[in-house]
């Protein structure tokens, strides 16, 4: 009789420190530009009364979108049956809390008050869409740590299914909320377009997957804990899907956008003469980020490689990253259309496109955000019973080795 | 005999009490209006019997003319930080220029005062908010720095202020983290005086501004907008700006 | 024998403390800044002494809501009034980051931090021809017989105690 899959603990000593100390030291350099930035107030960034949301936001987003796609595996293995996918659900639990509590953190010291993250708490006006998302960030939050605890409680394990089937409802309300802050703005146009709540959730899909296949692969390494191929091909299979699913959604927008008088302007910019903003979405977010991680995870040469998998995880990340950081920043660069057929000056840079560059305190905060997330996870991988003690192919998938020493005999 | 005088009686009192309310509906616009017209009593919160508003002609706005932009900055102290691209604006100067056939305008842009503000919807915790008598404000107090109304505004009509600020005036309160925009300078309208940025328009002689309450059939403004055609920027967006303009 | 030892000692350990006060005059308080005039002849405030000392923030908060949100300008709780009353308006006066404050010398004593001067002015702007900035409709009220002077330790707890104030 097979064995259940064994979690347990990574082990802690000198390493342990060694790499949450390196990890610590960023989170420290993030709070440090916090305080830097709350102190002498945003003019020492690149944020300004045209561009108002910057890298920090950027990095934010692009968190709070991977948290909730990090989810994905456990759902999968919860809500739709997928056994396979059993033994990585506690992980997967573990990495969208810490990814939305890096995002959230990123988001809240960059306020221009965060002292008054009381006041947040305590006065919601209903209508918009950001007060949701604060009550759905901090439900999501529980509703993960009570689905972990089912899943962690032998007691409790009956109620697995439908706390699984709670979080997945959660999280795709969450990551559709956090599509319509763009969606929701009439006032400009990269945004106001009811594809923008729907793309934000096949974006968490793969952010969240790329996230989570090199958080998995790294841990499995560090602790020398085996990962067979059979999980990690079908999680690489997935993550190519959910890559082509994007480039689907950004293909949509974007004819969409060119068959529509109105918003030629904007895909000229984008498509065309933005600068660093068309730079960044053909090569970036399109090359890099979406056709060669779909050639990598495919190709027969490359496909079953643990480094070329790793690599076009890490590609997708950068995609993604981009893809927010022009959804963000280009959308705010683009002058506000008041006046059509007009052109427009002022002393308020009306009519043209606003000039943002990311500023070291803004990198530094974001990237803290990052480290904030990873130290959570490591800690939280080494203090409980959050990482399987084998992912090897026998281990998941009994099938699977009945099959191949059947085929062997 | 007794019946008669009673029919008698209930004819009297149904002729005298209709006579009362046709009298007092006769009456009653003329009173509503004086109490209106009168001055707004400083313990009498603010009703939606009035709506403020602002009619801007642009073919009355000097090019050059920056009146409205100083009166503005000098009434809040908006002392500039040399950098441009963070400094706050209330009101700006927009130039036009038809790419099609070349005919220049300029006009003032400020905060609409939508009747449906954009600001207001998106607030988290409802610092931006619409007063009842139209006037769209900032509740500084509330207010949490996030920016997501300046990303919602039609109109660019917000400022995040990005530095500690000193010598704030004592009518108007503005501070690091907050964000801010024109505020029909409600510390005069509460006082009966009119906006700074329209005194200083007519001090000019261009008399490019009116301010006034479009609920008063009588006043100023509501004369010229039924007079004159006038519509809002970015009409499709059907917010029912507060601030109109003719001659674009 | 110890134990009555130890006990004279502890006593005196502990009676140094106020004694100390009391030789040293104002150690324990803080030295808050007179107003420049009385609200009337029968109260120094626009609420009773007492009832400000404990509940001023009740009446800004609520003030605040008023005006802010309707337009409500009554002079009776502005806080506009209230540093035109309690603040001097020479070039050299106290700011709010400093102790000699009216708002910040109880303030930084009760180590209550208060951020309401990072957006409101915290003192009075001498009125030019903006009528916006023109004197209060309430100088009427008050009796300018006074000279703004730091109280001392002894004339605060007078007042406390319910004395005449010691002038």
């Amino acid at each position: 009789m097979k064995p259940a899959i064994q979690f347990s603990e990574i082990d802690g000593g000198m390493r342990f420190y060694a790499l949450l100390g390196f990890i610590a030291l960023f989170v420290l350099a993030g709070l440090g530009a916090a305080y830097y930035m709350e102190h002498n107030g945003h003019w020492v960034t690149g944020m300004s009364n045209q561009v108002v949301w910057g890298t920090p936001h950027v990095f934010a987003v692009f968190l709070i979108v991977a948290a909730s796609g990090a989810l994905n595996v456990a759902s999968i293995s919860s809500v739709f049956g997928k056994t396979p996918y059993k033994p990585l659900a506690r992980l997967s639990g573990l990495l969208a809390i810490c990814l939305l509590v890096g995002g959230l953190a990123v988001l809240v010291l960059d306020l221009g008050r965060p002292d008054r993250l009381i006041v947040a708490m305590t006065y919601y006006n209903f209508k918009s869409i950001f007060a949701w998302n604060i009550f759905l960030y901090v439900g999501f939050m529980a509703v993960v740590a009570i689905y972990l605890w089912m899943m962690m409680e032998r007691k409790m394990n009956r109620f697995t299914k439908p706390a699984g089937f709670l979080a997945f409802v959660w999280r795709l309300i969450l990551t559709t909320g956090t599509g319509s802050i763009f969606g929701f703005l009439v006032a400009r146009q990269a945004y106001d377009a009811a594809l923008m709540a729907p793309m934000f959730v096949i974006m968490s899909f793969s952010f969240g997957l790329a996230i989570f296949i090199l958080v998995l692969m790294a841990a499995c390494k560090w602790s020398d804990r085996p990962l067979g191929d059979v999980i990690l091909l079908r999680l690489k299979n997935l993550l190519g899907v959910f890559v082509g699913a994007v480039l689907y959604f950004v293909i949509v927008y974007h004819l969409t956008n060119l068959y529509i008088t109105e918003h030629h302007g904007f895909e000229r910019f984008i498509l065309l003469d933005g600068g660093i903003y068309t730079g960044l979405f053909w090569i970036v977010q399109i090359g890099l980020g979406s056709l060669l991680p779909l050639a990598l995870l495919y190709l027969p040469s490359t496909g079953n490689s643990r480094g070329w998998i790793s690599i076009a995880s890490l590609l997708v990340i950068i995609g993604g990253l981009a893809q927010v950081y022009i959804i963000i920043i280009g959308g705010q660069a683009f002058p506000l259309e008041m006046f059509p057929g007009k052109e427009v000056t002022s002393s308020f840079f009306d009519g043209g496109i606003a000039s943002y560059s990311p500023s070291l305190p803004e990198v530094v905060l974001g990237i803290g955000g990052v480290a904030l997330a990873l130290a959570a996870v490591f800690v939280g991988i080494r203090v409980l019973r959050f990482l399987p003690t084998s992912l090897a192919d026998d281990q998941v998938d009994p099938h699977h080795a009945a099959a191949t020493t059947e085929a062997a005999a | 005999m007794s019946n008669d005088g009673k029919f008698d009686q209930y004819r009297r009192n149904f002729l005298s009490g209709a006579a009362a309310t046709v009298t007092g509906l006769a009456m009653a616009p003329g009173i509503i209006l004086h109490e209106v017209a009168q001055a707004r009593p400083a313990d009498q919160a603010v009703s939606s019997d009035v709506r403020w508003g602002m009619l801007i002609d642009t073919s009355k706005c000097d090019r050059g003319c920056n009146a409205c932009v100083t009166a503005c900055n000098d009434e809040h102290g908006l002392t500039g930080h040399g950098r441009p691209e963070s400094d706050a604006q209330w009101i700006r100067k927009v130039e036009l220029r038809d790419k099609q056939t070349g005919n220049t305008q300029s006009l003032p842009l400020l905060c609409q005062h939508c009747e449906k503000p954009p600001c207001v919807d998106v607030c988290p915790t409802g610092a931006s908010f619409k007063r009842a008598d139209g006037i769209v404000l900032v509740d500084k107090h509330t207010c949490i720095g996030c920016r997501y109304c300046m990303m919602a505004c039609p109109y660019k009509a917000r400022s995040f202020i990005h530095e500690d600020l000193q010598d704030q005036l004592p009518h108007a309160p503005r501070g690091k983290g907050t964000v801010e925009s024109c505020t029909f300078c409600v510390h005069r309208v509460d006082n009966d005086r009119t906006p700074a940025c329209v005194e200083a328009c007519n001090a000019e002689h261009h008399n490019a501004m009116v301010f006034g309450d479009m609920n008063d059939p009588d006043s100023e403004i509501s004369q010229q907008l039924e007079q004159y055609s006038s519509r809002q920027i970015r009409a499709d967006l059907q917010l029912n700006t507060g601030v109109r303009y003719r001659g674009i | 024998m110890t134990k009555r030892y130890l006990s004279i000692v502890t006593f005196c350990l502990l009676a140094v403390v106020p004694v100390r006060a009391l030789l040293a005059g104002d150690g324990l308080y803080p030295e808050v800044p007179k107003a420049k005039a009385r609200f009337s002849d029968t109260q120094e405030c626009v609420e009773p002494l007492e009832d400000m000392r404990k509940n001023h923030m009740e009446y800004i908060l609520h003030q605040r809501d008023a005006t802010v949100h309707e337009g409500i300008r009554t002079r009776q709780h502005s806080l506009v009034e209230c540093i035109n009353c309690h603040v001097s308006d020479a070039a050299d006066a106290a700011r709010a980051s400093s102790e000699k404050h009216f708002c910040s010398s109880c303030h930084s004593y009760a180590s209550v931090k208060i951020d309401c001067f990072q957006c409101h002015a915290d003192r009075p702007v001498k009125s030019s021809d903006n009528p916006s900035l023109a004197p209060s409709a309430m100088s009427h009220h008050i009796k300018h017989d006074h000279s703004a002077e730091v109280l001392t330790g002894k004339q605060l707890r007078a007042l406390a105690n319910g004395g005449a104030n010691d002038e």
